[in-house]
């Protein structure tokens, strides 16, 4: 990690959901740091919490969700230059601080969209409303600004494109038409939810390549969750690996790939087929399948199903996220005694 | 939740092997649960479809027995006895357990001529449970005076008027007791022909598309276009005059149910399509079954928890249709008994001004409806337990 | 099959690897000849529903398959490729086409002629697995029954052989016998795509179709599945269509692969070679797509322009052509012949012979 002061900087975040059944702890101590130019990968199966994670930094939990504790610090600039760090955990979600900071400083990429554009105003319609609301500019002012952002995100013919609607363009091109609307109040952090699991892998990759130059271009951070390991490896430069609503490790993208501590990187990056592997062999395989977030096991989440279980200590306790080596941090016992006190 | 810590421990007890730990009970329990079960556990988590539920059964057990729970002869007339007052029922005597209730004197205005009726708190008319009183069929199988209410003493003058009386005299609590059985009825009976057809209809419509299917649907619309009260008013106006009260019965519940099945045929259709396409359905098909078994094990299953949800809501339209009719001298015709011919006895205002007591039929109504409805909610909301 | 534990049994195991490669046992007789399939759907307008045009899914698609071995239908979504492999399970009648198929007693038959009563003999003798574990279950069966269906339709009605027969298939695909009384409600993703599998087993197919098994499934889970479909295919002497978009898990599983572009076949070759040395400019695309799971292997760099085009629309000659970058004259003219350049490699491109692709791995 670095010494400047990172733009996002999430401390023990726990999101909780209140239900009739019982209390599902999406997000049950979450820490990570977001400096400014880095593409900072989450990556995590079904229920590990990384959307939730997302929602909560974004203050989009719907209820019965919500956030229990922990902080999460944003550095924005004031209007007079000046660096400030807020706690977005202590805003209201509906109060204007933070309906300024949604949009304008943390821009949303979403998996769907199709659910992201309203489908009775155009295209340029929307974006110009985005636009008005967090800058000081004029309607015409702010159609050359959205004119101007679909030709950097290289959508064919952009000054015809504003006026259509989205069911009028292809999948490609509304995932564009997104990423448009998102980056234009230039935000300093974008969160890409998924942005590629509803598109082919040929539009998936021109999306990557387009969000990976613009990140180049603005100097933006973006957040890109994904459950899609090749992706992650090929987009982000860290890496947080998340399971059951835990950060089970992170650190640099190639440590991750190439020298992952954590069981359950190492079981799941050895899973997955590979371009380079011998075909129709047997997978080394993870036993068992994911619990459901109700039936949380007792200590590491991860360790019925975890080859290096310590018996009597794994399912008791659990561990807590710990810098090892220079760069990686994890949570496992195999490499340090430090716990979550309870 | 215990069951959830049960199976959790479980789990943490035997981590080491957990392909071999027998599952608990409760877990056991849900995973052998069928859809009935579950629809039925989600169903009584909603305490006030609960509690409604319970309403509407003891609605059915007065449909079932009415002469049981009437007081008196719903028939008997005496124009002396016109407009008496709810009593109402005092259940301790002192500090015992007696129920009585105060007798109605009635005094001669002198100068209208109306009888007047004032409540005597000093006479009191004891109540005993399981009393004798007129004879009747029980269930249409033997013959038996027993009452669930009635006077200690049936042989004496003493009445029991626990809604007061109408202006013939005849005791509103029994009357209201019939009524509640011809309303109830014509609400199921219209809806379970409704479903019939809707069902039939429905399903033929979405399974087998086509120019059948368009047939159906024009059908359907030309039915919902049309006024249903217009309509009704010309079905129930070419009913012979001379038919008996039960012809006329009959022929009201089909009038409802012939109008009422096109918004639950829509809905079958729907599911049908939509049911079509489902991949456990194609498996059914790439597996052999025939097209029968298909209907019949994949198809019809799955949506009758909804249709049962639907028809729940539609019975309440079809009471209030009835009495609708009824209370504008169109439906069932006295001398048959049912809320909406009650409430025509309130038709004036100076009878309810008069006689407030001849409104409880309407509060039955009330409640008979919000009664359904809260269930049907409640069953709709439980109706697809596997949604998440 | 009594004792089998082919797979990890459910819960029970720790990671395994077994690095022994099994090349599937696969002859050179055609279990399945589809020729020059089409699938139309009619664009219907106005109120008398004419036909003003058609939905070319599936045009003009001739592949094989031979007995025992695994065939991979590649492609991006509304290719055709689901259609295709429907229509060869008659899910959908063919509009026009042959579907010969070599029956167990050894006599060729096209499906695509057959009535609905006339298939019903031939439908245990190919089975299907679906994407979603969630919607292909019916939620109000138990296992006994979901599992025990094709068998009670197609003969065994006698309900202690068909318990029996459960519980065998039951281990076979690694879930307790005692769960046959639960519905489906009680298992997860990964267990339920082994209830299906052990659904389309339950009939002793010989082709099993297995649309995107995987996809809908957590990774982690994934190679629990592609595992128990390697063991069961090397067991039961299978034969696999594997429809899928995803090409590292199609690279593990298949023996040869078909890519499909707008409703054609682009290209069919065996898999390694198809890989190393594609032919089609569009396979080499796709090729290049693929994120890999390694952060010092860059992918991503031959960008493909444009958009794919409507089924309903295609352009002129090679549907490829607007977005390829190396089309000339006659591929906006002629569309090309699918054609044999070497042995067992199929492709349909003018400008096969002299382009030189870049393949990974």
């Amino acid at each position: 990690m670095n010494n400047e002061t990172p733009l996002l900087s999430v401390r023990d975040l726990k999101t909780y959901f209140m239900m009739d059944e019982g209390v599902v702890k999406a997000v049950d101590g979450v820490t990570f740091d977001v400096y400014a130019g880095q593409i900072f990968g989450i990556v995590g199966e079904s229920g590990c919490g990384k959307s939730v994670t997302m929602k909560a930094v974004l203050r989009i939990v719907e209820p019965p969700g919500k956030i229990v504790s922990g902080q999460i610090l944003l550095k924005r600039k004031t209007a007079n230059g000046e660096e400030q760090v807020i706690d977005l955990a202590q805003l209201n979600a509906n109060s204007k601080a933070m309906r300024d900071i949604r949009g304008a400083e943390i821009a949303l990429i979403p998996q769907e969209p199709m659910a992201a554009f309203s489908p009775v105003h155009t295209v340029g319609d929307q974006i110009v409303e985005a636009i008005l609301l967090h800058q000081n500019v004029s309607r015409r002012e702010a159609r050359t600004i959205a004119l101007q952002m679909f030709k950097d995100v290289g959508i064919p013919m952009p000054e015809q494109r504003l006026d259509e609607y989205s069911w009028q363009l292809s999948g490609g091109l509304r995932q564009r038409a997104i990423i448009a609307m998102a980056l234009s109040c230039n935000p300093r952090l974008l969160i890409a939810d998924e942005p590629t699991t509803a598109v082919d892998v040929t539009t998936q990759a021109q999306v990557l390549r387009l969000l990976r130059r613009l990140q180049e271009q603005r100097h933006a951070a973006i957040i890109f969750i994904t459950h899609d390991l090749g992706v992650i490896a090929q987009m982000a430069s860290y890496v947080m690996v998340m399971y059951l609503g835990l950060v089970m490790e992170q650190g640099p993208v190639d440590e991750i790939f190439h020298a992952p501590k954590h069981p359950y990187t190492q079981a799941l990056l050895r899973s997955i087929p590979t371009i380079t592997m011998t075909p129709r062999v047997n997978l080394p395989t993870i036993s068992g399948s994911i619990p459901h977030p109700f039936n949380k096991p007792r200590g590491c989440p991860f360790h019925p199903r975890c080859e290096k279980f310590i018996a009597g200590k794994c399912d008791t306790r659990i561990p807590a996220l710990q810098p090892i080596g220079e760069k990686q941090w994890v949570s496992c016992f195999l490499y340090h005694d430090g716990e979550v006190a309870a | 939740m215990s069951q959830m810590e049960n199976e959790q421990q479980m789990k943490n007890g035997d981590a080491e092997n957990l392909g071999a730990v027998l599952a608990s009970k409760a877990e056991e329990r849900v995973s052998v649960a069928s859809n009935w079960k579950l629809v039925w556990w989600r169903f009584r988590k909603n305490k006030l479809a609960l509690l409604s539920a319970l309403v509407l059964i003891a609605f059915y057990i007065v449909v079932l027995v009415p002469d049981f729970f009437a007081t008196q002869d719903p028939e008997a007339t005496d124009a002396k006895l016109a407009f008496i007052p709810t009593q109402g029922i005092n259940l301790l005597d002192g500090s015992n357990f007696s129920p009585w209730a105060p007798a109605v004197v009635g005094k001669r205005n002198p100068v209208t001529l109306r009888m007047e009726w004032k409540i005597d708190e000093t006479k009191k008319i004891p109540i005993r449970f399981f009393t004798a009183g007129f004879e009747y069929k029980f269930l249409g199988l033997f013959e038996t005076n027993l009452h669930l209410l009635g006077p200690a003493d049936p042989k004496s003058e003493d009445r029991l008027y626990l809604f007061g009386t109408d202006r013939l005299g005849r005791d509103q609590w029994s009357r209201m007791m019939y009524g509640t059985r011809t309303s109830m009825t014509v609400g199921l009976v219209s809806v379970l022909l409704s479903v019939i057809l809707g069902v039939l209809l429905g399903g033929i419509s979405g399974y087998f598309g086509g120019w059948l299917d368009l047939i159906i649907q024009r059908l359907i619309e030309l039915l919902q276009s049309l006024p249903t009260i217009p309509i009704w008013l010309a079905m129930t106006a070419a009913l012979p005059q001379d038919w008996r009260p039960d012809q006329v019965f009959f022929a009201i519940t089909i009038i409802l149910a012939f109008i009422g099945w096109t918004t639950l045929g829509r809905e079958v259709r729907g599911r049908f399509l939509s049911l079509r396409e489902e991949d456990f359905v194609l498996a059914a098909d790439l597996a052999g079954c025939s097209r029968f078994r298909i209907i019949t094990r994949h198809m019809v299953p799955a949506f009758m928890s909804h249709i049962i949800a639907t028809s729940t809501l539609a019975i309440p339209v079809m009471i209030v249709s009835e009495t609708s009719l009824s209370f504008l001298g169109l439906g069932i015709r006295p001398p048959a008994i049912s809320w909406g011919v009650l409430l025509q006895e309130a038709q004036n205002i100076q009878t309810i001004a008069q006689a407030p007591w001849l409104l409880v039929p309407g509060v039955f109504v009330i409640i008979a409806v919000l009664a359904f409805n809260l269930v049907g909610d409640g069953l709709r909301d439980a109706a697809d337990p596997y949604g998440h | 099959m009594g004792q089998l534990f082919l797979v990890p049994r459910w819960g029970g195991g720790r990671v395994t690897n077994h690095q022994t490669s099994q090349p599937s046992n696969y002859s050179t007789i055609k279990l399945l000849e589809v020729k020059n399939l089409k699938k139309y759907f009619p664009i219907r307008k106005g109120f008398f529903r004419k036909t003003v045009g058609n939905v070319r899914a599936v045009d003009d698609v001739s592949f094989f398959i031979n007995e025992g071995e695994t065939l991979g239908l590649v492609g991006e979504s509304g290719c055709g490729k689901t259609t295709a492999s429907r229509c060869i399970l008659r899910a959908h009648a063919p509009t026009a086409g042959e579907l010969l198929f070599r029956t167990k007693e050894g006599s060729l038959v096209d499906l695509a002629k057959l009535t609905r009563a006339q298939l019903r003999p031939l439908r245990s003798q190919m089975q299907m697995i679906f994407q979603d574990p969630y919607g292909s279950l019916n939620p109000r069966m138990t296992l006994f029954d979901i599992v025990g269906e094709p068998m009670y339709v197609n003969g065994v009605k006698d309900r202690k052989e068909r318990v029996e027969r459960v519980a065998e298939l039951l281990r076979l695909v690694g879930l307790r016998p005692e769960y046959m009384q639960r519905y489906p409600h009680a298992f997860s993703g990964g267990q339920r795509q082994r209830i299906g599998i052990a659904r389309a087993l339950s009939v002793n197919p010989r082709l099993v179709v297995a649309d995107e098994p995987v996809s809908a499934l957590d990774v982690s889970v994934q190679a629990q599945i592609l595992n128990l479909m390697l063991d069961l295919q090397k067991r039961l002497n299978l034969t696999y269509l594997f429809v899928a978009h995803n090409l590292s898990v199609v690279r593990h599983i298949c023996d040869r692969v078909a890519v499909m572009y707008v409703g054609k076949l682009v290209e069919m070759a065996n898999t390694l070679e198809l890989y190393a040395a594609p032919k089609h400019p569009y396979t080499a695309a796709l090729m290049s797509a693929v994120p890999v799971a390694d952060p010092r292997i860059k992918t991503g760099n031959v960008e493909l322009k444009g958009e794919v085009p409507s089924p309903a629309n295609p352009p002129s000659g090679c549907y490829f052509h607007p977005r390829c970058e190396f089309a000339v004259e006659v591929c906006r003219k002629d569309a090309p012949v699918f054609r044999e350049i070497t042995p067992n490699h199929f492709v349909a491109c003018h400008r096969a012979d002299e382009l030189r692709l870049p393949g990974i791995a």
